[in-house]
């Protein structure tokens, strides 16, 4: 036979209809012409949008004065620094919200999600009250009710509240005492260095004990010296400074914290830990009924049981799902715009009223929570990676 | 030989019922730090429990509740227009007795003890509780009707088994219905007669197909082109009927014909290129079914000159509104978050990546941002005079956001469903299509339903966050409302009773979630 290799090919309508792979770059390219239509619609009329206000696209505005006041910043700021600094001294707040929300709602829900396996019933009632009641109110409304309902009805600083000279509380904030002394970072990094060899001491502790048979007392009693250094150290050199309540309001010395951030702390802890108190209860759950038996056989007592048995075994599936409530509380942070808390959304806002550019703000504001949560998910993968199963 | 049938070897194991001593020690007092701990669980819990009360009995003043529930419930609807609210009402809870009825229709006795006590329960709430004294006459209807409708949907559900069926159609159309009542306007320009007549084009134009093409195919043994022309020729002189009013508004007449012409030309010969010839007659049939049932329904709309006080968005506010947005955002975010689940696990490249930049941009950036920049960024991206109203805006902004995150729950569903699954429908010969919304997608969502509806809870308490964008839905008429001078402090009474109404919606959100688990749970 004659092959017909020669001849050109004919395209046979049928035959093409009924490829799928036909079908799939079809699909694919009309997709993409729909979108790109879309999308040039958009823009289109974006431009013209645009050159009708007069406004071109730029972020040169980022470097002219700011103009309006931050009502408390970490850093140092003045309303005619540009609003590049103002935005980062928003970022700075958003942090500051953030970082310390997240301590706080883990310790919440690790200590809630524990609680409602707890033996005693008025406790395991009592944490699941928390959980439903929690997680079913919005949280912009326990935002208002802290701000507004508890730590509104706190007397005016003219009265204010002295626990002790310990705590002073007022409508305005709550003072705290804070360090003081000028050389509390150097001690902290001995604090630190000290935690650090604290735990090599731990681990070799343990390795003393699994292979050589060894009681590990020396190791512990190193451990209880360093224990004592450390909270000598941590009591006595940080210079802890109480604060002093003044005639007429206010205080001075301690550590100031707006009733607007201690407000939206409390908010975001409580509705976080919530969530993060059943992440905790489910990977507790998850842990196989043996365990716990075999535990109990051993005659571990129950603190023992969880911390050495289940817990770490619950880690596994329960960081996973943490990763996004963290996410979830840093972009939640952005609601304490609402009680006029100077985070990163309220200065973007205010900068986007003042020049008019939704755009360039909204794009910033985009690409900065892009990056927090970037962050927290790169910090998450390596603890996942810690805790994970290590197979051979 | 006899053989004897094993006796059932599974007998449950015997309850113990303690005693209330032995309950107290085994719970409360069981060793020394258990029984510590209760005391100082249980004193502070008396201490807060008594702070509560006599804060609430003597300090709160309730007056706040009673004397705004219209804005709470309602915004600033017009007074005058409360009846519709009431219509409103009504018609939701008939439709929900109706399902009740319908879906309890196999149980025994359907007013069980309990829910006679639930129905007491809330009779006298409605009677004694002072926000609702008032019109506890028109709320003691309402329980009625509920009952009523029940019983009539358990009556009917027996006799009809197709009747779930429509349940559903049912309250699609109540949606429209109530967008109507709500907004007002003429009744010939509402959304629902819309909806009315374009259904009943679809049915009318299925009629034909069904009974006069296997007509036209049996006296013609070979119809040929003729009829299919003649056919078209017909559906295009009613196109030509309907069209060119659409335009009158824009174009001075001559213009309006001119365009509908030409695009009635266009149509017309494309369809007669792109159709396969054995379909022709089918399609045209259908066609003209449904364009002459439009265009002589709209006719007839555009002489019934029905109308309710049409009532600005401005004005809507309160719990309607936050249950109007959060359905809306529910309904339309949960086929977009499907498709976009869907996108992400595509083997298409194209489709994949663009799923994936919308999800993972949209799931970076706080829902507030979304929000306010939607507020001020939708008009901007939009041709000049097309400015979506503010409701339609927010629906919007959360259908965006919420979207995101339903897919990535759906994926999580999709991902649950074994490979095998797939490729056995795909020797079954099912193609993609088929596949995903045959076999895929059926088991994927039962797996997902817990995160999607915790998604909808979510969704209905981010619809709080419109009040800072100036929407005067249940928190923000709180605000305003707190903002009055004679409610000035009132801040913990409104929060509480918001925050009580708010949790109540959620709360059984997730309880009608566990439920649809349970029953769609066939592993045993």
């Amino acid at each position: 036979m004659v092959s017909n290799a020669g001849e050109p090919k004919k395209i046979n309508l049928k035959q093409l209809l009924r490829d799928d792979r036909f079908w799939k770059i079809a699909f694919q390219v009309v997709t993409v012409i729909v979108v790109a239509v879309i999308l040039g619609y958009f823009l289109a009329n974006l431009t013209s949008n645009l050159e009708q206000q007069g406004a071109s696209f730029g972020f040169g505005f980022l470097s002219s004065p700011a103009g309006f006041s931050i009502g408390e910043s970490a850093l140092a700021y003045r309303p005619n620094d540009p609003y590049g600094r103002a935005l980062f001294v928003g970022l700075v707040n958003t942090l500051n919200l953030v970082l310390i929300g997240v301590l706080l709602a883990t310790l919440t829900g690790v200590t809630a999600g524990v609680a409602s396996f707890s033996q005693n019933w008025l406790v395991h009632k009592i944490s699941r009250a928390y959980v439903g009641l929690t997680r079913n109110v919005p949280l912009l409304l326990q935002l208002f009710f802290w701000y507004f309902a508890v730590y509104g009805v706190l007397p005016t600083p003219q009265e204010q509240l002295n626990l002790g000279n310990f705590v002073i509380a007022s409508k305005r904030g709550v003072y705290i005492p804070w360090p003081s002394s000028s050389a509390t970072l150097a001690w902290l990094v001995v604090l630190i260095t000290l935690v650090i060899a604290g735990a090599f001491v731990w681990k070799w502790r343990t390795k003393k004990i699994v292979e050589q048979g060894d009681t590990g007392q020396t190791q512990l009693t190193i451990l209880g010296v360093m224990t004592v250094v450390g909270l000598l150290i941590f009591l006595l050199a940080l210079g802890w400074q109480p604060p002093q309540a003044q005639e007429g309001g206010g205080a001075t010395g301690g550590l100031r914290l707006s009733r607007e951030y201690v407000a939206a702390l409390t908010a975001l802890v409580f509705y976080t830990g919530a969530f993060i108190a059943e992440i905790v209860r489910a990977g507790i759950q998850s842990v196989s009924k043996g365990q716990w038996e075999a535990a109990r056989s051993l005659g571990l007592t129950s603190g023992l049981l969880m911390r050495l048995v289940v817990f770490p075994q619950a880690l596994r599936v329960i960081i996973p799902p943490l990763n996004s409530e963290f996410m979830n509380l840093a972009k939640n942070s952005s609601l304490a715009f609402a009680v006029a808390y100077p985070e990163l959304y309220s200065v973007a806002n205010t900068t986007f009223n003042q020049t008019g550019r939704p755009i360039e703000v909204f794009l910033i504001l985009m690409a900065t929570y892009l990056i927090i949560n970037l962050v927290i998910t790169l910090g998450m993968n390596t603890l996942n990676k810690t805790v994970q199963f290590k197979e051979r | 030989m006899t053989t004897t049938t094993p006796e059932k070897m599974s007998v449950a194991p015997e309850v113990k019922r303690l005693s209330a001593g032995a309950w107290l020690k085994k719970n409360l007092f069981s060793d020394w730090f258990n029984s510590l701990l209760t005391i100082v669980v249980l004193s502070v819990l008396a201490y807060a429990v008594y702070g509560l009360l006599s804060w609430a009995l003597t300090v709160a003043q309730w007056a706040v509740i009673p004397n705004n529930i219209g804005l709470f419930m309602t915004g600033l609807y017009p007074g005058d227009q409360y009846w519709r609210m009431w219509v409103l009402l009504g018609m939701v809870c008939a439709l929900a007795g109706l399902s009740w009825g319908v879906l309890a229709r196999n149980l025994a006795t359907l007013f069980s003890r309990n829910v006679l006590i639930g129905f007491a329960v809330v009779c006298a709430g409605f009677v004694l509780f002072p926000p609702t004294r008032p019109s506890s006459p028109k709320l003691l209807l309402i329980v009625a009707i509920v009952a009523a409708t029940a019983w009539a949907g358990r009556t009917l559900g027996r006799r009809m088994t197709g009747l779930g069926q429509w349940l559903s159609s049912l309250w699609f159309v109540s949606y429209f219905v109530s967008i109507w009542l709500i907004g007002g306007g003429p009744f010939n320009q509402s959304l629902l007669s819309w909806l009315m007549t374009l259904v009943a084009g679809l049915a009318v134009g299925w009629q034909l197909v069904t009974q006069l093409v296997p007509v036209i195919n049996e006296r013609l043994a070979k119809p040929g082109q003729i009829v299919a022309v003649l056919l078209s020729a017909a559906a295009a002189a009613t196109l030509l009927l309907v069209l060119p009013s659409f335009w009158m508004q824009y174009f001075i007449p001559p213009v309006a014909w001119l365009v509908s012409v030409a695009i009635v030309g266009l149509l017309w010969a494309a369809a007669f290129v792109i159709i396969p010839r054995r379909f022709q007659v089918t399609f045209w049939a259908f066609a003209i079914g449904f364009l002459l049932t439009l265009a002589i329904l709209r006719l007839l709309l555009g002489l019934v000159g029905f109308s309710f006080d049409p009532v600005n968005t401005n004005d809507w506010g309160g719990l309607v509104l936050t249950l109007l947005m959060a359905v809306s955002g529910i309904a339309l975010c949960f086929p977009l978050g499907v498709i976009l689940a869907l996108g992400r696990r595509s083997s298409l490249p194209v489709v994949k990546w663009m799923s994936i930049a919308y999800i993972e941009l949209i799931r970076g950036v706080p829902l507030i941002a979304i929000l306010f920049m939607g507020q001020v960024m939708i008009p901007l991206f939009l041709a000049e005079g097309m400015r979506p109203d503010r409701v339609l805006r927010a629906i919007i902004g959360l259908t965006i956001f919420s979207a995101a995150y339903l897919a990535e729950n759906v994926r999580a569903g999709l991902q649950a469903v074994p490979r095998g699954q797939q490729e056995a429908a795909a020797s079954l010969g099912l193609n993609t299509p088929l596949t995903l919304s045959l076999i895929v997608l059926p088991q994927a969502l039962k797996v997902a339903i817990p995160a999607i509806v915790g998604q909808f809870i979510s969704l209905f308490q981010d619809t709080t966050l419109l009040a800072i964008v100036g929407l005067a839905e249940l928190l923000g008429i709180s605000r305003s409302i707190l903002a009055n001078p004679n409610y000035l402090g009132r801040y913990t009474e409104v929060y509480l009773f918001i925050g009580i109404i708010y949790w109540f919606f959620c709360y059984a959100m997730s309880l009608g979630s566990r439920k649809i688990e349970e029953k769609l749970n066939t592993e045993h």
